[in-house]
């Protein structure tokens, strides 16, 4: 099986590689190319969009945006807590979800964090990851961008759960979901352009950034130092 | 007898300390310290908010820079491939990943827009010569952003030899990027890299203006 897989590695990635890749990205040909997609999909239809969103829609509303998909992002948020263990964590996620949407109106205020419950940062890649998964191979995901084989596997978890997959009629849902795509893309123009001046090789910057950034997740902003040579 | 030699003895131990044990602030006080007045100027500043890019990187240059150890964070970004390179390539290569750097800070510097800071207090002890500084970025609908700031206690005071944001370590981005350019045009080949991402930076901020 084992060596079925890396036959298909090999298959997959032997048109591209020259022999010394990272051995964290053994598909670095493939995610290449779809990277090279995903970028001429960003400048041509999510980058505009999100660029109008925040140009045209003002401030308060998309806040109030960001607001909403955020609390219907955190009864699964304190799933995941407790999936890891930290209860204290999952109350907070709950008492969160409970407030917005009461006091906070359907979740447009985010009156939770101004009473000191900050929002966490969890999803089911993470719980693998905290249950000892290691990332796997990274992967480039179409539209979606920076994977692993576990965030992969997690991200259809996450969204199996997610409960804006319920909204139906199915138009309806698909524009609530394009929406949120939107103001997610219009959230990170600011670090788009900043990757963009800072890397000398966008891909490898991207790919490294991401790979610290979910092992920080996992251990929740407090990883085991690693040695710098 | 006794006493006033030991009493010499300790004024004379605390003489040669004390330009590192009183003209040094601690770690912490240090960070809020800058980052407070960095962020008051800013906000006062009507050119920079205009978006002057020269003058917030002369400001960042004034009072940002003196805190930073660029040679510490230019080694650690090359790792093994600093060995290679000599005294003369080290300058050139620190030079040239300050203004990167200077440069990237000043856009990140820019997206600030009034968001609530929360210093952490420092965890280390008082003989320690390597902390992390932690500084949060609170915001609505979000988690917070964690600001770590990697420093090192030197005879010029505590420096920032790493910065990681959200715990991603700016001079572990760099590592792979600089490694796969050295493996593929040597130290030479980095250096011309990074002045031509400095002189293309420039151009376009030029013309921005």
């Amino acid at each position: 099986m084992k060596r079925l897989l890396l036959s298909l590695v090999f298959l997959v990635t032997g048109c591209a590689t020259t022999g010394e890749g990272d051995p964290r990205d053994p598909f670095e040909g493939l995610n290449r190319g779809v990277y090279r997609f995903n970028e001429t999909f960003d400048n041509i239809v999510a980058r505009p969009a999100a660029t109008a969103y925040r140009d045209f829609v003002p401030r308060g509303v998309r806040d109030r945006v960001r607001n909403f998909f955020s609390n219907l992002s955190d009864p699964l948020i304190a799933i995941n807590n407790l999936l890891q263990g930290k209860v204290n964590e999952a109350l907070d996620d709950g008492w969160r979800f409970i407030l917005n949407t009461t006091v906070g109106l359907a979740g447009i205020h985010d009156v939770a964090t101004d009473l000191g419950l900050e929002k966490h940062n969890e999803d089911f890649g993470q719980t693998f990851g905290r249950w000892g998964a290691d990332p796997g191979p990274y992967l480039v995901l179409p539209i979606l961008g920076s994977s692993t084989l576990r965030d992969g596997i997690g991200l259809a978890a996450d969204w199996y759960a997610d409960p804006l997959g319920e909204i139906r009629p199915i138009n309806l849902r698909n524009t609530v979901v394009v929406v949120r795509g939107v103001q997610i893309r219009a959230d990170l123009l600011e670090a788009g352009r900043l990757l963009e001046e800072a890397a000398l090789d966008k891909y490898v910057f991207q790919r490294d950034a991401y790979l610290q950034r979910r092992r920080s997740l996992v251990y929740d902003g407090r990883p085991p130092r690693e040695r710098f040579d | 007898m006794k006493l006033a030699l030991s009493l010499t003895l300790s004024f004379l131990a605390g003489l040669l300390v004390s330009p590192h044990a009183y003209g040094q602030q601690p770690p912490d006080v240090l960070v809020r310290t800058v980052t407070l007045e960095v962020v008051d100027l800013i906000a006062s500043d009507r050119e920079i908010k205009a978006g002057d890019r020269a003058k917030l990187i002369s400001l960042i240059d004034a009072k940002v820079l003196p805190h930073f150890n660029f040679e510490s964070m230019t080694a650690l970004a090359m790792g093994q491939s600093w060995r290679k390179a000599d005294a003369a390539q080290k300058a050139r290569l620190v030079q040239e990943f300050k203004t990167l750097l200077v440069r990237t800070y000043a856009s990140a510097l820019s997206a600030y827009s009034d968001q609530k800071l929360d210093f952490r207090p420092l965890r280390a002890r008082p003989t320690d010569t390597d902390v992390t500084v932690q500084v949060r970025v609170l915001q609505q609908g979000a988690e917070p952003v964690a600001i770590d700031y990697s420093m090192e206690k030197t005879a010029a005071g505590w420096k920032v030899y790493d910065v990681m944001v959200g715990g991603v370590s700016l001079v572990a981005s760099y590592r792979t990027e600089f490694n796969n350019i050295v493996r593929d045009s040597g130290i030479e080949g980095l250096i011309k890299n990074l002045d031509s991402k400095n002189r293309s930076l420039e151009a376009a901020g030029a013309q921005k203006r």
